[in-house]
């Protein structure tokens, strides 16, 4: 079992024939994923990594009945790549894409409550179910198929979560990278809650980082809805107040976001806490002992 | 990207948004001078003179001052230009003054505040009010939060009238002052779409002795990510406001901020680069600086990343810290070997990689011959760069300590 993806999910690439969009989908396919069609306005009709090119997303969903899409579209125009698979009924989007307004997204945001569709990213390393399928940017090869969901804000930390759970045997149901954006789609509850209620996952680790206030918001979930442990990081402690470290949300301002804050939250609603990332896999192994 | 007093308000003057009159100047004649043209619309003849930083608490550091003539204007001017304004947020260094905004001075009977930013847990453009202006709004929020006045735009349905017009009653204007609040809010709110802002901040706003709501503040910050469709405003950016190696960094696609510490740090993503400053701070030791390289992490970014951190004289160790993944650590091991020689890096490199082919990677690195550490996991290669520290220390007894 799993969350979100498996190996039978179908997906279409919006952004397939670009440098990035082709090279990492190469990686995909070479995982099992299923990539069925790929969107590119202009390129319809052709062929690209022996998939077949749509001009448009409808035209695509209506000739494969994918319901997943990944966006590799560049940052301008991805606000409009994300609308347009939610519009074609696609139930599933993962934007990739790094640098997108922040006022886009607020609009994306407002406009996706009309649909039935989830959105994870932007910014974002993506999303897999080790062994089954994998739609994103993170190396395949670290992943085993396993006990523990991992949900984390930033890509080389999951990797980190990854590998350590991994190594010590316990493996991975499904890792959802949820972007470090300030305004993007999936935020750590809808994961914690698609955990807890997939039969295979047996604990959920979750990696956070300073700026805004979702871990603290997780706390007060995972205190009344989470029934299975949960290990937390969160990165950031010797982070100024004022700079963004690299993420677009990853700030301390106006006094909210610490890192601080968030640990002392997570311990309030009896969340297992590391203080070093490299102890999140030992931290899960001793939980499920 | 942050813009100066002068051209935010250049922007509230294009979005109908009423401010004294004032001109920039970058030499005290070009002061004067300005000063005798708005003398015209001065009646009470005084004129402020504030210096342009990018950094609030300019007031209480002497960046802001009153002149009772054009002479006295020049005369600030000059005292101003050229020297670095110190305030509580710029640092002990602080910030040169290359400009200074000269405008006519203001009767105000109240000082309110108004700042309009992304609300990221609701996902909205908010406005946030207080009636309590010209103080520093996070002391506000903290002791009185009952002060703080906010109100959440629907981004499909945009800014309401009945949204300002509360807004405007709750700060305590009179009719006539909430039918002027309403226009200037519409106004602020379409300026922030229209400018891609982040954050846009009016503090104080008045109410003047006549009874008119004027901006005498003005700071407004430019989303980074939406640069490329705000072509003016990229040309509004001041170098010069900005921390040097963070510029440079830019320059190169690295994201780099200056800490002060002494073990630099170069790691890929920006997360894992956060925890990696977390980790030395967790051994004892102190971090140089974050910087990520990114995912790719390829030769040339790595290169240009030693340089970068070895132009920090402070630093005596660099911890380079790298989880391969869909690059081969055969690669970055290359790389990181390449770069050490070319750039003629003089202290010691700790280097922690993960991935693909993580063992040729670490024997690469030991059989270079230079001074490079492999370390075996995050932790150790921690533990190796805050030792590192030490032993450099001790050897150079009489070099500066970080």
């Amino acid at each position: 079992m799993s969350v979100l993806v498996n190996k039978t999910s179908k997906i279409i690439w919006q952004g397939l024939t670009g440098k990035q969009g082709s090279f990492h989908a190469q990686q995909c396919l070479e995982y099992g994923t299923q990539i069925v069609a790929g969107c590119t306005p202009g390129r319809g009709g052709t062929e690209h990594l022996g998939i077949p090119v749509y001009n448009t997303m409808p035209e695509a969903v209506k000739a494969t009945g994918a319901d997943v899409s990944v966006i590799f579209v560049p940052a301008p125009g991805a606000a409009d790549a994300i609308l347009a698979a939610a519009d074609a009924g696609v139930k599933l989007v993962v934007c990739i894409t790094e640098g997108i307004p922040v006022l886009d997204m607020v609009r994306v945001k407002a406009a996706l409550k009309e649909y039935d569709c989830r959105l994870i990213g932007p910014n974002c390393p993506g999303i897999i179910t080790p062994g089954e399928c994998k739609i994103g940017i993170m190396p395949g090869f670290i992943h085993q198929p396993g006990r523990v969901g991992i949900v984390s804000r930033s890509g080389t930390l999951t990797y980190e979560a990854v590998y350590q759970t991994t190594r010590n045997g316990l493996g991975q149901t499904t890792c959802i990278g949820i972007g470090g954006d300030p305004v993007r789609g999936m935020d750590f509850i809808d994961c914690l809650e698609l955990f807890q209620q997939d039969p295979a996952t047996d604990g959920v680790i979750m990696v956070g980082e300073i700026g805004g206030t979702d871990e603290e918001a997780a706390a007060r979930y995972i205190q009344q809805h989470v029934t299975k442990p949960v290990v937390a990081y969160i990165a950031g402690v010797t982070a100024p107040p004022g700079k963004r470290m690299g993420h677009a949300g990853a700030i301390v301002s106006g006094g909210e976001g610490t890192a601080a804050a968030k640990f002392a939250a997570l311990e309030k609603a009896g969340v297992r806490t590391v203080r070093s990332p490299a102890e999140l896999g030992s931290a899960m192994q001793e939980l499920l002992r | 990207m942050n813009l100066h007093e002068y051209q935010a308000k250049e922007l509230f003057r294009r979005f109908g948004i009423p401010v004294p009159a004032g001109e920039v100047a970058a030499t005290s004649a070009q002061a004067a001078a300005a000063a005798g043209r708005i003398g015209a619309n001065n009646p009470g003849s005084i004129w402020v003179v504030k210096a342009q930083v990018h950094a609030g608490g300019r007031g209480k550091a002497g960046g802001v001052k009153l002149a009772r003539s054009p002479e006295e204007v020049g005369q600030l001017a000059r005292s101003m230009l050229g020297t670095r304004l110190v305030t509580k947020q710029t640092g002990p260094q602080g910030m040169p003054v290359n400009q200074v905004y000269v405008e006519s001075g203001s009767e105000i009977a109240r000082e309110l505040y108004l700042s309009l930013l992304v609300d990221r847990s609701k996902e909205r453009i908010a406005f946030i009010g207080s009636a309590a202006g010209g103080m520093d709004i996070e002391e506000v929020a903290a002791t009185t939060p009952e002060k703080i006045l906010t109100t959440a735009v629907n981004p499909a349905a945009g800014l309401q009238a009945y949204q300002a017009r509360q807004l405007g009653y709750g700060l305590g204007l009179t009719n006539e002052q909430v039918i002027q609040f309403v226009a200037l809010a519409m106004k602020l709110y379409r300026l922030f779409n229209d400018c891609d802002a982040s954050l846009l901040e009016i503090n104080p706003l008045i109410v003047t002795v006549a009874g008119d709501l004027v901006a005498l503040d003005g700071k407004i910050n430019i989303d980074e990510n939406a640069l490329f469709r705000q072509r003016e405003l990229q040309t509004m950016r001041d170098p010069s406001q900005e921390d040097d190696m963070e510029r440079r960094a830019a320059e190169h696609d690295l994201n780099y901020v200056s800490l002060d510490g002494n073990i630099a740090c170069m790691v890929n993503g920006a997360g894992l680069a956060m925890a990696t400053m977390d980790l030395i701070k967790l051994h004892g030791g102190a971090p140089a600086n974050f910087l990520d390289v990114g995912g790719g992490a390829t030769p040339e970014r790595v290169a240009a990343a030693f340089k970068l951190i070895l132009s920090n004289p402070q630093v005596k160790v660099i911890l380079v810290n790298i989880f391969g993944g869909i690059v081969r650590c055969d690669l970055i091991a290359e790389g990181i070997i390449s770069a050490v020689r070319d750039v003629n890096v003089a202290v010691p490199v700790v280097v922690r990689l993960e991935g693909t082919n993580v063992d040729q990677g670490r024997k690469m690195l030991k059989d270079s011959g230079l001074a490079i550490t492999p370390a075996d996991d995050l932790t150790d290669a921690a533990r190796k760069a805050v030792a590192a520290v030490g032993a450099a220390s001790a050897a150079t007894p009489n070099a500066d300590r970080a």
